[in-house]
């Protein structure tokens, strides 16, 4: 089943200095797994993320990460959808191919509502979803975390926090044992 | 925080998740029908069924092409026919999809999480199906991007002061966002298929799809936001899919047709028909499949009931279309009621009343609402009266329109028939595949439906 020769690491990536990625622990529930986020965090430890089959309330907080910029990707798409849609419409039906329909005005902008709403939301809802995208740095289909066989059972009921070691207060001795402290199933290093 | 969003506990209704079920047990579950249950005998003979209506479709499509839609029933004056019933009525479909997984994630309806994402593939297809109408009945199909404003040799620009044009852009879109809405909520679970595949290429295909997806904090973070934003923009986009294809008919003269009732008339109609679809899918995929735990008497229970209020809508429109039809002392609105009642497709008049309006009443009784036999007959029967809906109101109001010298009768031929089940083939084709790669059931917002996925913050650890 954990077959991870999918995650395995691309032969040609750069070989970094420091071949570990960090310390992985291994809890059995969300509740757990979001103590152990909030005392990692409260111990000076900030280059931290914590891994779950599903979204888990303030977690994303416990490690200090509170703002994302997703809504404002979205706001910057509708608007762009929405102002040209109508910009668009204008410059065809009164600049470039005035038509005369019904004895109607050319600028007659009820009629242009429609569009500019419908582009609105096609560039609002594809921001948002191409922003999430992007903004978690995906795709990403090799990724540290994937050497830990374990890892697997991410996506199904097991929850993990890992500590880069990256972070300046990670050592690779105490910050083991400060892990082993928060009563995890198992640690592990995450080799990168 | 989380106790907002904990599992009803009123014990009276039946739970959306059956009890004694673990994030393993839901995991399994529903991951195992795509990853390890064998091809049945009963999928592969139902499969070459619908497969063959499929291709009943495209042989009608391939004759078209070559000889027009003269091969059609459609006349002067009846010029839109089939095409356009059987278009309004596969993007009404469409909409109980949206509706599930937007209005009611907005709503906070947690019942909404297992039926959601076979809903949503529901509406992918439906629309599908919808968009090959208008595109066939242009007679030119292969010009269809003429619709389109691009810069051309011709220099022309569409006129975009017509409804026609104004739907090009609304289906078009409702059919992007549906399908962007689809596949965001795919992507954490294709993760899951990723790790559970045993199959190096089931786990290269999944872990393609699922683009590195590993369940971060930050990630859910953000997917959380884009969720709820993609929601509330797909809210108003799905009530106004309808309005628009009604604005069709609503900017034109014909009488029945231009009234102000109809926007919300369709948007009720579609939801009812849609709702009506998700009800004649859910009922055998739960029992052949055995997902009684989590869609539950719960979920069509309650998908009965937006289909009794919406029905009731439904017919609020058709009272005031008759009411209007008198009051206004218009006499071609007032011939049309009359014509509707008396006239040459009185029998299609008299079956929309009985499918639309009085058989459902049924469903106030709480017996009918959790037989599943009786609903899937009830949401059958809707489904017939939303089309015969479509007839009418097309049909009806073309055939006898204001002058007594080019009124006409309308008789779909053989390929008429061919195209509308060919498309019914097309739409099950679909589904009959998506059950079998695609977790049916949104396997990680079920997971949220668990009491322990809902973690409290600890005030000891604050210190």
């Amino acid at each position: 089943m954990s077959d991870l020769s999918v995650h395995s690491p691309m032969a040609n990536a750069p070989i970094p200095e420091n071949p570990i990625y960090g310390l992985m622990a291994e809890f059995d529930s969300a509740q757990e797994l979001l103590d152990a986020a909030h005392k990692t965090h409260e111990a000076g430890y900030h280059k931290l993320d914590a891994y779950s089959p599903f979204p888990i309330e303030g977690l994303a907080e416990a490690i200090g990460f509170h703002k994302n910029r997703v809504a404002l990707v979205v706001l910057i798409g509708a608007l762009v959808g929405g102002i040209s849609a109508f910009a668009f419409q204008y410059w065809v039906a009164v600049i470039t191919y005035p038509t005369n329909i019904g004895g109607r005005p050319y600028f007659s902008w009820p009629s242009f509502i429609i569009v500019t709403f419908e582009l609105t939301i096609l560039f609002g809802g594809i921001s948002s979803a191409v922003g999430m995208i992007a903004l978690n740095g995906l795709p990403m289909p090799y990724h540290p975390v994937f050497n830990v066989a374990e890892f697997a059972k991410a996506s199904e009921n097991k929850f993990f926090l890992v500590v880069e070691s990256a972070d300046p207060k990670y050592d690779p001795a105490a910050t083991r044992s400060f892990l082993n402290g928060l009563a995890p199933r198992m640690i592990a290093e995450v080799p990168s | 925080m989380a106790t907002n969003t904990q599992v009803p506990v009123d014990d009276r209704r039946v739970p959306v998740i059956a009890p004694g079920h673990t994030f393993s047990t839901i995991t399994e579950k529903i991951s195992n029908i795509v990853l390890t249950r064998p091809i049945s005998l009963g999928w592969i003979l139902g499969f070459l069924i619908v497969f063959g209506m499929m291709n009943m479709l495209m042989l009608a499509l391939g004759y078209l092409f070559i000889k027009g839609t003269g091969i059609w029933g459609i006349n002067i004056p009846i010029g839109w026919g089939f095409a356009i019933v059987n278009f309004v009525w596969w993007i009404g479909i469409g909409h109980a999809g949206t509706l599930i997984s937007a209005i009611l994630a907005l709503l906070r309806q947690t019942w909404r999480n297992s039926i959601n994402r076979f809903a949503e593939a529901m509406t992918l297809f439906a629309v599908a199906c919808a968009g090959i109408f208008p595109l066939a009945h242009t007679g030119r199909p292969w010009l269809a991007y003429w619709l389109f404003p691009y810069p051309n040799t011709m220099r022309y620009w569409p006129n975009f002061r017509s409804p026609l044009v104004w739907d090009v852009f609304a289906v078009s879109t409702y059919l992007t966002i549906s399908l962007v809405f689809w596949f965001v909520g795919l992507i954490p679970d294709l993760a899951t298929l990723r790790d559970r595949a045993e199959k190096p290429w089931l786990q290269r295909t999944y872990g393609l799809l699922a683009m590195g997806w590993r369940g971060s904090a930050k990630h859910w973070h953000r997917y959380e936001t884009a969720y709820l934003l993609l929601a509330g923009l797909a809210t108003p986009l799905v009530l106004s899919v309808h309005t628009v294809v009604s604005f069709d008919f609503a900017v034109g003269i014909v009488p029945g047709w231009h009234t102000t009732i109809f926007p919300p008339y369709f948007v009720a109609g579609a939801i009812y028909s849609g709702f009506a679809m998700v009800l004649c899918l859910a009922i055998p995929i739960r029992a052949i499949y055995k997902l009684e735990d989590f869609i539950t008497m719960r979920h069509l229970e309650n998908s009965a009931k937006v289909m009794l209020a919406t029905g009731l809508i439904v017919a609020y429109g058709y009272g005031m279309e008759a009411f209007m039809g008198w009051y206004s002392g218009n006499q071609f609105d007032s011939f049309l009621l009359w014509n509707r009642l008396h006239g040459p497709y009185r029998f299609f008049y008299a079956a929309l009343l009985a499918s639309n309006i009085f058989i459902p009443q049924v469903l106030w009784l709480k017996k009918f609402r959790v037989s599943t036999g009786w609903l899937w007959i009830i949401s059958f029967v809707v489904l017939c009266g939303m089309w015969l809906e479509r007839f009418i109101i097309i049909v009806v109001s073309l055939s006898r329109d204001f002058l007594t010298s080019s009124w006409g009768q309308y008789y779909p031929t053989k390929w008429d028939w061919m195209t509308f089940f060919g498309t019914i083939g097309l739409f099950l084709t679909g589904m009959w595949l998506f059950v079998r790669v695609l977790p049916m059931i949104s396997i990680f917002e079920l997971r949220t439906l668990l009491p322990e996925s809902h973690a409290h913050e600890a005030t000891e650890v604050k210190q």
